[in-house]
């Protein structure tokens, strides 16, 4: 395999050295975006013209680019909630016994992503569920921004009102989709490690939706919030205690920059595995790649799934105290700037990892290969899924094991009975 | 002294121990619950009575507690020696030693009084109470600690162990075939290769072991299963030795916390929770210099360190205590240091006035926590957690840090190092002690922090794993030895000291256990 043999052409909007270094060492070609690229890292404003009507370009079979036209399905968190609840809908209407549910109406195993409404849209179904239940706390997010604009927590309706007065008073523009809130129900019971919160950041790789392949990345990591964290509601306007990005966390006086309050997910593990034991964290980590298989099936319908392209993720997940992992959101351009020497080393690792699996190394992208990689060119990354491995596998092909989610069904109750290997991948 | 006057004096001893402590009136009271019962027959009460004691798992704690003794109370006869003689039989190391704590101390006193702050104070009472709400978070709001530095680094204690002489073995001004290679210059006796492999058998490279074979890429998920198996018989058997004998081979991750308290026979009962709120409250009630020590080296360490930072509050509730704990002064009668003195203000050399400083007699030095930090990932409860580091500190640690001719101790540690180098590696260690590099000065301060904060986490608990089966910190030199002949190729390329540091700088990526077998047991 000689990388030098073939060279590529690149384009990239951003100005990373985690992403340059990596086409300089493969010995690629830097050229506009303009040019005959063969490999485009586009940043996610570039990418609505690339495929937009009126822009009509055809992209050519040597040519591959890091994101899907329509992410947005599951990286803007109301379409992903609205997304979600759909396929749980769906298979509900179809019997399937992975939409199953408690006494209370709760999903037993697609139950994944906490209590979320739109704003205003769901105004008056929140106030009922408000009503029901007057002692949470919800978190207030815009669903278009990210890295922790905009947020903050209500625990009042009068909060809600006033906000939503203020933001009347402010400017009379129509609400558009940009000014929509989703507003979630507040985990106030989040695992606690050393007294602190922290919320897992997993890098999930996809190269396509229908059929379904996606790669978990394995370095992925918590992040810590600098504050100890108070249940105490009078803390509800330090958003320190709250968020964990990095970028919210960067300005508090405590932030280290040795660390940069990162925790790897090997660490996570050692200590999970020593205080709780291994049946315990192994269902954990099962459920995450469950959860997040399931919240790229919800999607996979709808996203329009062109060959050229492939996306990494970055997953935000918090665990609760209960040890069960909660979806907060996807994001479709996870942070690339390095906050220190290890994470800049993680994430030159990941570019390169996830460049191996989209094109085979030492050839040209060709987006009619049938993208199924090497087991040697995964890196840090495993298979989380592939429909279609899952269905030529003889294991899925038993006929109490069905294809499909069915596969992921019959997992999910072994899990819940004996600790066992995920035999769905 | 005939062996069996040994003996019987030293089961006398064992007796007194266990009539005086309270697994003593705990059995008394077992026993008579037992002899309460119904089904007890008069005529064959003391059977009776000693099976239903069998039977309620009563025998075990008792063997337990016996072992426990066994393990930390040393077999040499008490008339042999005066007691000093028993810390450091060594009149030269003796010497070396007070002379050690003679410096820390006055370099300890010296900072009080240029910073003009004293050894201890009293708090107010308002401090007090603030001190107990924020207990669970002091790393916010602690102390000044510009002004304060630690007391010794490593590389200082490395300065003192190298000007050891052996006064008998002096041959005079030149430098000739006497001296010896490397920059330890006691003769002590340390093990060879042989008596090593014999005291780590378990590790010899056919014995699959946890933390390389259940790690593979091939399918091992058989000796996992079979490890975890005989991990919890072994855990419900609760027998210290049991447990020993199980870590020789490494402990999974989800039984080692278990495993280690039963090795050390640590049970935190309710009267530990009762002492440990005690030391809680005493630390409360005084402020004293050591907890700047000691918060200095939390924030110099693990605050920077990207596997350690989330345990920065949990190493205070552990560090602070400890810094009062007069339980830690029992362990002196076994180690060459003595407990530093100091005297009540105005009283300056006045025997009846002296108290010992800090409480426990330890004085903190540069990368303490260490020893503090892989336990926290096994301990979420800080009571447990304490108790286990106390154990560890109290048995091994200290060892690290005082002067002393004990096999284990940080001298003959260091020669065994460089014994072993010279002897399995002659080639390398010649080279670099050409180049002006001898490998004591790097390895050095990884034994003295037991690997602590140069391997990644789980690799020193590995490592720990082994230091409790065998009861024994030779483990340390053999894996700092490992560590050379693994880098060697880079090594023999050097051409300055800082080039050989930079080839050893980065540990945090080693696999510690083949690394020991290789060394061990491939030659």
């Amino acid at each position: 395999m000689s990388k030098t043999a073939v060279r590529l052409k690149y384009a990239c909007d951003l100005d990373k050295s985690v992403l340059l270094n990596n086409f300089e060492a493969r010995g690629w070609i830097a050229v506009g975006p303009e040019d005959d690229w063969n490999f485009y890292w586009a940043n996610v404003g570039t990418i609505r013209n690339v495929f937009s009507v009126e822009n009509g370009y055809r992209l050519q079979d040597d040519q591959v680019i890091n994101h899907f036209p329509n992410h947005l399905e599951l990286t803007r968190k109301d379409l992903m909630v609205k997304n979600i609840k759909r396929y749980r809908k769906d298979l509900d209407k179809d019997n399937n016994p992975l939409a199953e549910k408690d006494e209370t109406g709760r999903y037993i195993y697609l139950d994944f992503v906490p209590q979320t409404y739109m704003l205003p849209g769901d105004y008056n179904l929140f106030v009922e569920e408000f009503r029901k239940n007057p002692n949470t706390t919800w978190i207030m997010k815009p669903s278009g921004k990210a890295r922790g604009i905009g947020i903050f927590l209500v625990n009042k309706l009068s909060q809600l009102k006033k906000w939503s007065r203020d933001s009347k008073t402010n400017n009379f523009v129509p609400p558009s989709s940009k000014e929509t809130y989703v507003i979630s129900k507040y985990i106030d019971n989040p695992l606690l490690i050393g007294g602190k919160k922290f919320d897992l950041r997993l890098y999930v790789l996809v190269t396509s939706f229908r059929p379904l392949k996606c790669y978990m990345y394995r370095l992925g990591f918590c992040r810590f919030c600098t504050v100890k964290y108070n249940a105490n509601v009078n803390d509800i306007d330090n958003m320190f205690v709250h968020l964990t990005n990095v970028s919210i966390q960067k300005q508090g006086e405590d932030y280290n920059a040795v660390h940069g309050g990162k925790w790897t997910v090997s660490n996570l593990r050692l200590y999970l595995e020593s205080t709780r034991g291994k049946d315990v964290t192994d269902k954990l980590f099962d459920e995450i790649d469950w959860l997040i298989v399931h919240s790229l099936k919800a999607v996979s319908g709808v996203i329009s799934n062109d060959r050229h392209c492939f996306e990494c993720y970055g997953y935000d997940i918090i665990i609760d105290d209960n040890m069960k992992p909660w979806l907060i959101e996807v994001n479709a351009s996870p942070s690339l700037t390095s906050t220190t020497s290890s994470d800049r080393i993680l994430k030159y690792k990941l570019i390169n990892d996830v460049i191996n699996i989209v094109i085979p190394p030492g050839e040209m992208p060709d987006v009619r290969w049938t993208k199924v990689p090497q087991r040697d060119v995964l890196g840090n990354f495993y298979v989380l899924y592939d429909e279609d491995l899952a269905q030529s596998d003889p294991m899925t092909l038993d006929p109490k094991n069905k294809v499909g989610p069915g596969a992921l069904g019959n997992r999910a109750k072994d899990a819940k009975g004996r600790p066992s290997p995920a035999t769905w991948k | 002294m005939g062996e069996l006057l040994f003996s019987q004096w030293y089961v006398q001893n064992l007796i007194q121990f266990l009539k005086s402590s309270q697994i003593y009136t705990d059995l008394q009271h077992a026993a008579q619950h037992e002899v309460s019962k119904p089904s007890i027959r008069l005529s064959e009460l003391k059977k009776g009575v000693q099976n239903g004691l069998n039977s309620s798992g009563w025998d075990r704690k008792l063997k337990n507690a016996i072992y426990t003794y066994l393990q930390t109370h040393s077999r040499l006869s008490p008339n042999a020696a005066p007691s000093d003689h028993l810390k450091e039989p060594l009149l030269y190391l003796r010497k070396a030693q007070q002379a050690w704590e003679k410096r820390i101390l006055k370099s300890l006193n010296s900072m009080c009084t240029e910073l003009n702050i004293p050894l201890a104070r009293k708090r107010p009472e308002k401090e007090q109470k603030d001190l107990l709400t924020r207990w669970t978070e002091l790393s916010v709001d602690g102390p000044d600690l510009s002004q304060i530095r630690p007391v010794y680094a490593p590389k200082d204690f490395l300065e003192v162990i190298m000007s050891l002489q052996n006064p008998n073995y002096n041959n005079g001004e030149t430098p000739g075939f006497y001296n010896m290679w490397g920059i330890i210059q006691v003769p002590l006796k340390v093990k060879d290769v042989n008596k090593l492999r014999l005291l780590f058998s378990e590790m010899s490279i056919n014995q699959c072991q946890t933390g390389i074979d259940d790690h593979s890429d091939i399918p091992t998920e058989l000796f996992d299963n079979d490890r975890m198996k005989l991990g919890r018989k072994v855990i419900a058997a609760n027998h210290g030795p049991l447990s020993q004998e199980y870590a020789k081979k490494g402990c999974p991750f989800s039984l080692r916390a278990e495993i280690w308290t039963q090795i050390m026979g640590i049970n935190t009962d309710d009267l530990d929770v009762m002492y440990y709120e005690q030391l809680k409250f005493n630390v409360s009630q005084h402020d004293l210099l050591v907890d700047s020590l000691l918060y200095k080296d939390v924030k110099l360490t693990a605050t920077n360190d990207d596997q350690y930072f989330v345990f920065e509050d949990y190493l205070y509730q552990i560090l602070l205590p400890f810094s009062r704990d007069t339980v830690v002064l029992e362990h002196f009668a076994q180690n060459s240091a003595s407990p530093p003195k100091s005297y009540i203000r105005g009283k300056l050399g006045v025997e009846e006035f002296s108290v010992i400083y800090p409480p426990n007699g330890v004085i903190p030095f540069h990368g303490f926590a260490m020893y503090v930090v892989p336990l926290c990932f096994l301990y979420q409860d800080p009571i447990k957690l304490y108790y286990v580091f106390r154990e560890m500190y109290v048995r091994y640690f200290f060892r690290l840090h005082s002067i002393s001719s004990h096999p284990q101790g940080i001298v003959g540690l260091s020669l065994l190092f460089e014994t072993l180098l010279q002897t399995h590696e002659a080639e390398l260690f010649f080279y670099l002690k050409s180049v002006g590099c001898q490998p004591l000065k790097i390895a050095f301060k990884w034994l003295v922090r037991a690997f602590s904060g140069y391997l990644s986490a789980d690799q020193v608990l590995l490592l720990w794993d082994r230091i409790l089966a065998s009861n024994s910190l030779e483990v340390l030199s053999v894996l700092a030895v490992a560590i050379f002949t693994f880098r060697k190729t880079n090594l023999m390329k050097v051409q300055s000291y800082n080039a050989a540091e930079a080839v050893l700088a980065d540990l945090t990526t080693l696999e510690v256990i083949p690394l020991i077998q290789l060394s061990l047991f491939s030659k």
